[in-house]
């Protein structure tokens, strides 16, 4: 029994604990004070929300394991989502076929990974703060895309695009389908792959990294290329889902992706962080809204909710590994 | 070229024998058998089950130069922490301090009564002045709570002339030295009255003349009356400037000895419970094929017209003073730098590295000087830093393989006698001897054909060095080339076959340990 435990607990990981204990708190409290809480509605609910803020979060979570930021993750995702727009609507707009769709898409990711590549290039060889560089490329994508639309709403897409945003296939919403695929491509990216490997490396120390013999620039220009496609994905779901494309859209996510991973027990100075604690931290915000929505609560006390959630966290945390040190420390 | 490391004009030396002439009245009985300025007894300390002291007894007479030597891990830090107010020890120990007795210090009392540390990284603030590191906690405690700089910058002069030295206390410490940086830590601790000043490991970066300066110095304070607890590594030091030597093992005490009498190797013996006997390990090479051929490589105000060559099987020494563009050199072999001029050729064929990674392909691994910020990536785990120079040997699929990953690890850590918990234990978790093993795994997983050690030993303690340097001599019977990079002569010496002498970017000499004395190199580098 102890041995299936130690298996658990090498394979979620020690990140895994916040996340899981929290989950677990906000299953146990709401199922208690609603009856409602443990339902298909609550789960459909969590899995529509989910997978927009999740696929963010996920194009936040690369820059982060490298001690780097994107603060360009939603007006990327809006740009590229603006690329699929113009395609369409160059393509008959509503009449528009599903060639031009897939076109469209491709576009959309390449012109996303094309932000991020950009922005690699400029904090691999100038070492500039990744804040700085991603702040200038969110504040240029932004003034972009409101020159682009006016500051309007863009719309008019055929109707075989809604599906994506709010279709089900087998019973599963289809955007979610989307981001458990994200995921686990994040997951094994991350566990399996040289780059994630050195993503991890680069965020503990990028010199020692460049003297082990890892070409730091290529990594970090890639991690970025990659948190740019993966914001342009999120783009076109949210595309889909709101049947619109406005280059403010998500804007309120930026910082709950940031808040997203540190829940998930990703360290915010680089180099350490799972994704599926972060998937497992997205759900519960996820469900803490859903559920506060459920015994009544404004929905925008949410929000705040959220970030005591994470404040609270932190002090666990702080208090945990306090209490671990008391007890292995050693002198030297 | 080394002259004035510390700003001292010629004249200002005299200034400290002064200094000392007019305290020589307390130093008349410093060393006799008076009344010990601090005194320690039954002190025990527990950090979660692993004792760290085992009741430790420890003198400090007034004025006396007392040197405290033990392996890293062997205590000597946490009885600096009781003695300073950091940690508490167990029930039990009695501290007498300057005629009272406390059963533990704080650190505020500590202060108040004139003991204080100077730690090996100094704890100064780079980008403030020389005048603010010195005085800002006598200025600052005042009232009223504004900073008068001019009275800073007083103090700071006073202090600084006290010592002997001069430096612009208006520039930022971060524009002087680590040699200066230690006397303005000196100076700081001065400003408050020290009776009993701690220094840990203060030599550590300093070359052999600063080295000489800043025992001037301890020997200045000793004769003002000022006792001082000397922590270092370097024996030889130890046995020249102190009066007694209490050595720890193991959190326990060894015993204290007069430094008169003592060599470095009893004092090596006593620290380790061990004894070593160091021999030449220097053998001719000559028939081999050449690995390396460097002609004359040369980058502006580093190295100059630097020619070399290193046989299979061969360990070549380089050794020299810091600054003497060993490192620059080592990093121009390894493609880190590009040589201005010159040619270097592996195994005959000319190599011109656009990157390190060109130069790992080639066959050319480099162990950093650096352990901590660029040798190894602290956080990281014991595996991860060993196959991150060699990833591709545990892709399986064109994805990494957990499992070949443990299997190389499990294998190498075996091969090198890495003492370890898990893989997955960060490495800083290991002592410094088991992560520089490590750190050699590390590159021979490249395959290398040369391996460049540069200064193999730094923070590596006494009785591991041994170690470190039994698997430098098995690497090259087994036909790899090794260029052994160090500052301390021996080292080069007993390991090496041959031994280049750099100096200011330049091979000023080739010496051959069977036929040279040591004597004769530590002369001509420390000249």
């Amino acid at each position: 029994m102890n041995a299936i435990i130690e298996r658990v607990k090498t394979v979620l990981g020690p990140e895994m604990a916040g996340p899981g204990l929290a989950f677990l708190a906000v299953v146990l409290v709401f199922g208690i004070a609603s009856p409602q809480f443990l339902s298909a509605a609550t789960f459909g609910s969590v899995a529509f929300q989910l997978p927009e803020l999740g696929l963010l979060t996920l194009a936040m979570l690369l820059p982060i394991l490298t001690g780097g930021l994107n603060l360009a993750i939603t007006f990327t995702a809006n740009i590229a989502g603006l690329t699929l727009a113009w395609v369409l609507q160059a393509n008959g707009g509503a009449d528009a076929g599903p060639a031009a769709f897939m076109l469209g898409s491709v576009l959309a990711i390449l012109v996303g990974a094309a932000s991020g590549v950009i922005m690699g290039l400029v904090i691999a060889f100038t070492r500039a703060h990744p804040i700085l560089v991603s702040l200038s490329m969110m504040i240029f994508l932004r003034g972009l895309g409101e020159f682009l639309t006016r500051g309007g709403d863009v719309s008019g897409f055929p109707a075989f695009i809604g599906p994506l945003g709010h279709g089900s296939l087998l019973g599963v919403p289809v955007p979610l389908i989307v981001f458990v695929v994200c995921v686990l491509a994040w997951h094994v990216l991350l566990t399996r792959s040289k780059l994630g490997f050195n993503t991890y490396m680069i965020g503990s120390n990028l010199e020692a990294t460049r003297y082990s013999g890892i070409n730091t620039r290529k990594v970090i220009v890639l991690v970025y290329a990659l948190s740019g496609a993966m914001c342009a994905i999120a783009g076109i779901i949210m595309l889909a889902r709101f049947n619109s494309v406005r280059i403010g859209h998500g804007e309120s996510y930026l910082l709950i992706t940031v808040l997203a991973c540190f829940l998930g027990g990703v360290n915010p100075f680089g180099g350490f962080g799972r994704v599926i604690p972060v998937f497992v931290a997205l759900v519960v915000l996820q469900l803490l809204s859903s559920g506060l929505n459920l015994v009544g609560a404004n929905q925008h006390l949410a929000t705040a909710v959220w970030g005591l959630l994470l404040a609270g966290v932190m002090v666990l945390r702080f208090v945990a590994t306090k209490f671990k040190i008391s007890f292995v420390r050693k002198e030297t | 070229m080394r002259k004035g490391v510390f700003g001292f004009p010629p004249a200002s030396r005299s200034n400290l024998t002064r200094f000392m002439g007019r305290h020589m009245h307390q130093l008349a009985t410093a060393g006799g058998s008076e009344k010990p300025l601090l005194a320690l007894r039954d002190i025990n300390m527990t950090f979660g089950g692993v004792r760290a002291l085992k009741n430790v007894s420890f003198d400090v007479r007034p004025g006396e130069v007392h040197c405290l030597a033990g392996e890293n891990g062997c205590g000597k830090s946490t009885l600096i922490k009781i003695i300073t107010g950091v940690y508490r020890p167990a029930d039990g120990a009695s501290i007498e301090y300057d005629g009272e007795s406390y059963s533990h210090m704080s650190p505020v009392t500590a202060q108040d009564r004139g003991i204080q540390v100077i730690w090996q990284d100094l704890a100064l603030f780079p980008e403030m002045s020389v005048a603010e590191n010195i005085a800002f906690q006598t200025v600052l405690g005042r009232w009223p709570k504004l900073v008068d700089y001019n009275r800073m910058r007083q103090i700071a002069k006073d202090a600084l002339a006290r010592l002997g030295v001069t430096l612009d206390v208006d520039l930022p410490l971060k524009e002087y030295a680590i040699a200066q940086r230690q006397i303005v830590a000196i100076a700081r601790a001065l400003v408050g009255e020290a009776k009993l000043v701690f220094m840990d490991e203060p030599t550590a970066s300093l070359t052999q003349s600063e080295t000489d300066h800043l025992l001037d110095i301890v020997r200045g304070l000793s004769a003002s009356g000022v006792a001082v607890v000397f922590v270092s590594h370097r024996l030889a030091e130890v046995l020249e400037i102190s009066s007694r030597i209490t050595v720890l093992r193991d959190g326990a005490l060894v015993g204290v000895y007069p430094a008169a009498g003592m060599t470095q190797s009893r004092i090596t013996e006593l620290m380790t419970g061990k004894t070593f006997d160091q021999q030449v390990r220097a053998k001719s090479r000559d028939g081999q094929p050449v690995v390396l051929d460097v002609k004359g490589l040369s980058r502006p105000s580093q190295f100059e017209d630097v020619s070399l060559t290193v046989r299979r099987g061969e360990t070549l020494g380089i050794t020299g003073l810091l600054g003497a563009g060993r490192t620059e050199l080592a990093l121009t072999l390894f493609g880190m730098l590009k040589p201005a001029s010159g040619t270097i050729s592996l195994e005959g064929k000319p190599v011109h590295f656009s990157s390190n990674r060109d130069a790992i392909r080639a066959g050319v691994a480099y162990l950093s000087e650096d352990r901590l910020s660029l040798g190894l990536i602290q956080p990281q785990s014991i595996a991860d830093n060993l196959v991150i120079s060699s990833l591709d040997k545990v892709l399986s699929g064109g994805l990494l393989s957990e499992e070949r990953k443990r299997s190389l690890v499990a294998r190498w850590i075996g091969d090198l006698g890495v003492k370890i918990g898990l893989q997955q234990d960060a490495i800083s978790t290991l002592s410094g001897g088991n992560q520089q093993r490590v750190a050699i795994a590390k590159w021979l997983a490249t395959d290398p054909k040369l391996l460049i050690l540069d200064a193999p030993t730094v923070g590596v303690d006494v009785g591991a060095r041994a170690g470190i340097f039994d698997i430098v001599a098995r690497l090259a019977e087994s036909g790899l080339a090794i260029i052994l990079i160090s500052d301390e002569v021996p080292e080069v010496y007993f390991n090496a076959d041959r031994v280049l002498h750099m100096a200011q970017g330049r091979i000023v000499g080739s010496y051959d340990p069977r036929t040279s004395s040591l004597a004769d190199i530590e002369g001509a580098v420390y000249a």
